[in-house]
């Protein structure tokens, strides 16, 4: 195997000024946030602005490394001396490569659309100013974490994605629902977090530094079983983040956030920080087996879990989101194949990036356009009425289940046969996967918009504006080529081979292999199966009550009540019994002595008769008692 | 010889004690203290003549003061409470205790 290139400092030129991709964004957030209701009017407009000039500025800095040679396209641009704490000196910088700026480009591309689409979905909502604001500083944070050069720079970044989403998801927090949602993901990501934190801890206690470059050029030197260790606490932040098993619990609840939210952080980008952060620490799963296998065995585990969930939910977001998991969980798969499966990682990651995040804003649109209603039981013949988002979620549509030249197909592809080759069982279980996704996908698409109209009396459906139309009709032009763009040739392979180092024979893609065909095959049924139940069939207006499976399902996999009986009641009991200790043991303590003190002295107090004579006669007994004892003693 | 002093002092602090811890009438308490105090002094003196020097002598002065200053002070509180309360005995002046 071919490792990564070595990485060389830089200065000058439009990469010298990269910082100016977090910073436009931050500043953007700031102004937003500190203006207050002055920024009321053009708010929107300067959160937009500072979103597209961030990723002009991303396309220069991209063509400016196009113009390197291979080698020579891993460059760091030191910024300042971050933390100079004795034997921790961080100095942080910004590190350019394929890798990070495949993330940019997609953050900056597919986040502008969703920033100019968020204009008409947010339009009559009082808080669009603080929705931008949020927006941006996602946006900026989310660079932060791909760009920094270091992990603690990851680190900074990664808490402020997870703060955006905290905001973001409970933007509309008069709704219970909603700001119980956004603390579940709080919680839920501090538990991954704190994986992430101690991996970092034994990286610098290892390595004696915390920047990519010695930690990653020096993984091999390590021993297995720090590796194992490393690779395994990264692996867990990576779970809390991206979703994964058995950190997913959050991912569904998140969808009470804003729609353009769900599409551009629960779907195209923060969740698939785990996945970047599982590539980009390569080397060090290349040294760990053991944590290679784990994070396969995570990925297609989800990639089944999501699948099933998505299969029973009425939600149209909460049917998007079980697909989000999955999705990443194909991602991870492959992620934790090694070099073979980075490239379609990465290239899947940002499909799914275009393809999801197009079938979200759709669903916005027919939200938009049925009073924010969500459940797909009570939409059913929309295709008519909303031309351009069915188009587009059709295409996003086929895209996702693998329809053949499609971006899913591509990818998703490349990422079974990658597995086939690794590991028979993940592969066929992978297999399985794509033909549920092939019949939720399917069922979501037709109960959405075909089938007879289920809709409530006062919905008008209605196309959406154009300001929404367009990034959906942009988005589902990734769709639609961004796969074949990327796989056809090995061309994204060889792209990011710099970064993250080239597998030792390049993968033939044929196109008549016994996955692909297998896979073919499964989804065909999938769909057929999803057009009998709900395409051609009627869909009932009530959920039917389902078989356990159904039922199974339709609770996420029991994933809370797990949460609930192995964590949330023993964690009660916990504290219920630290304040029993509290209020009975240290306060009984306390309490119990001042009582005894106060209860004696009450009693002693009774000795003050006020009769003079008894007074007398302690002291007389005093006296005896004195003498006595000093013939006693006297006389020993 | 100074045995006999020394007994006669036991038992005049003896009858004095015995009076403080039995009378009720602050006079005679208060006389009964002045005995327990004379007993003392007697059993000073009879030491210091014991011993041939002065130091015992010399302590019996001070407690010769001391009680005057006692009796000068102790009067005017009893004749002070049997202003108020018509009465000198020492169990009805029971007012500060518990």
């Amino acid at each position: 195997m071919e490792t990564a290139a070595e990485i060389v400092q830089h200065s000058g030129g439009v990469i010298g000024l990269s910082w100016l991709t977090i910073a436009l964004p931050l500043l953007g957030a700031a102004i937003l946030l500190l203006g207050g209701r002055r920024t009321d009017r053009w708010g929107h407009l300067l959160g937009v602005a500072m979103s597209l000039a961030s990723f002009v500025v991303a396309v220069i800095v991209f063509f400016e490394l196009l113009g390197f040679g291979a080698d020579e396209r891993r460059r760091v641009v030191e910024l300042y001396d971050f933390l100079p704490g004795g034997t921790l000196d961080v100095k942080m910088g910004l590190l350019l490569d394929p890798l990070s700026i495949s993330f940019v480009l997609l953050i900056t591309g597919v986040g502008s659309l969703i920033h100019i689409y968020s204009i008409g979905y947010m339009a009559h909502d009082p808080n669009r100013r603080r929705f931008f604001a949020y927006l941006n500083l996602f946006v900026a944070a989310m660079l932060l974490l791909v760009l920094a050069d270091n992990y603690l720079g990851l680190y900074v970044g990664w808490e402020g994605v997870g703060l955006a989403s905290y905001l973001l998801i409970g933007f509309w927090q008069h709704k219970p629902s909603a700001a119980a949602a956004a603390k579940k993901a709080f919680i839920v990501n501090r538990v991954g977090d704190m994986g992430l934190a101690l991996g970092i801890f034994v990286i610098f206690t290892t390595f004696g530094t915390i920047a990519y470059g010695p930690v990653l050029a020096n993984a091999s030197q390590a021993s297995q079983g720090t590796l194992t260790l490393i690779g395994l606490a990264l692996l867990l932040g990576a779970c809390g983040k991206s979703a994964q098993l058995p950190l997913q619990s959050w991912l569904l609840d998140a969808m009470e956030g804003p729609t353009p939210v769900s599409a551009l952080i629960h779907a195209a980008t923060m969740v698939t920080a785990g996945v970047y952060l599982v590539v980009r620490s390569g080397p060090i799963y290349i040294g760990a087996p053991t944590a290679a296998l784990v994070v396969t065995i995570v990925g297609v585990a989800t990639l089944l879990a999501g699948a099933i969930i998505g299969t029973a939910k009425d939600d149209i977001k909460k049917a998007l989101a079980g697909s989000t998991m999955s999705q990443i969980g194909y991602m991870m798969l492959a992620a934790g194949l090694g070099p073979v499966g980075y490239a379609f990682a990465i290239a899947h990651l940002i499909a799914h990036g275009f393809f999801k995040a197009s079938m979200f804003l759709g669903a916005g649109s027919v939200m938009h356009a049925m009073n924010d209603e969500v459940d797909m039981r009570k939409f059913g013949g929309l295709a008519p009425k909303m031309r351009i988002t069915w188009a587009t979620f059709g295409l996003g549509y086929l895209a996702i289940i693998g329809f053949p030249l499609l971006s899913g197909y591509w990818t998703k592809d490349g990422i079974i046969e990658a597995t086939m080759e690794h590991s028979p069982i993940l592969g066929w279980l992978a297999v399985i996967g794509a033909g549920i996704t092939g019949f939720y996908m399917s069922r979501l698409f037709f109960m959405t918009f075909h089938g007879k109209p289920r809709w409530e009396k006062d919905a008008h459906p209605h196309e959406s504006p154009a300001v929404m139309t367009w990034p959906l009709i942009l988005l589902s032009i990734g769709s639609v080529f961004g796969g074949a763009f990327l796989i056809m040739g090995n061309r994204f392979m060889e792209f990011l081979a710099p970064a993250v180092g080239r597998p030792k024979e390049l993968p033939h893609f044929a196109p008549f292999s016994v996955a692909g065909v297998a896979t073919l095959a499964v989804v065909a049924v999938g769909v057929a199966y999803a057009w009998l139940k709900y395409g051609r069939a009627e869909v009932p207006a009530v959920a039917p009550r389902g078989s356990f499976l159904t039922v199974f399902a339709r609770r996420d996999l029991y994933g809370d009540a797990i949460n609930e009986a192995l964590f949330m009641r023993p964690g009660q009991w916990l504290t219920r019994l630290a304040v029993f200790f509290d209020n009975r043991g240290v306060d009984g303590l306390v309490n119990g002595l001042a009582a005894l003190i106060g209860g004696t002295s009450g009693r002693l107090r009774r000795v003050q008769t006020g009769f003079v004579r008894s007074y007398a006669m302690s002291i007389f007994l005093g006296a005896a008692l004195l003498v006595g004892a000093w013939f006693v003693v006297g006389n020993l | 010889m100074t045995t006999h002093y020394l007994v006669l002092s036991a038992l005049l602090f003896a009858i004095g004690g015995v009076g403080v811890l039995v009378r009720r009438n602050a006079i005679v308490v208060f006389m009964c203290v002045e005995l327990m105090l004379n007993a003392c002094n007697l059993a000073f003196v009879t030491f210091a003549r014991q011993h041939g020097n002065l130091e015992g002598q010399i302590i019996a002065f001070f407690v010769m003061i001391v009680a005057a200053a006692e009796v000068v002070v102790g009067l005017a509180i009893i004749v002070t409470i049997f202003r108020t309360r018509r009465s000198a005995s020492v169990d009805d002046a029971n007012l500060l205790k518990y």
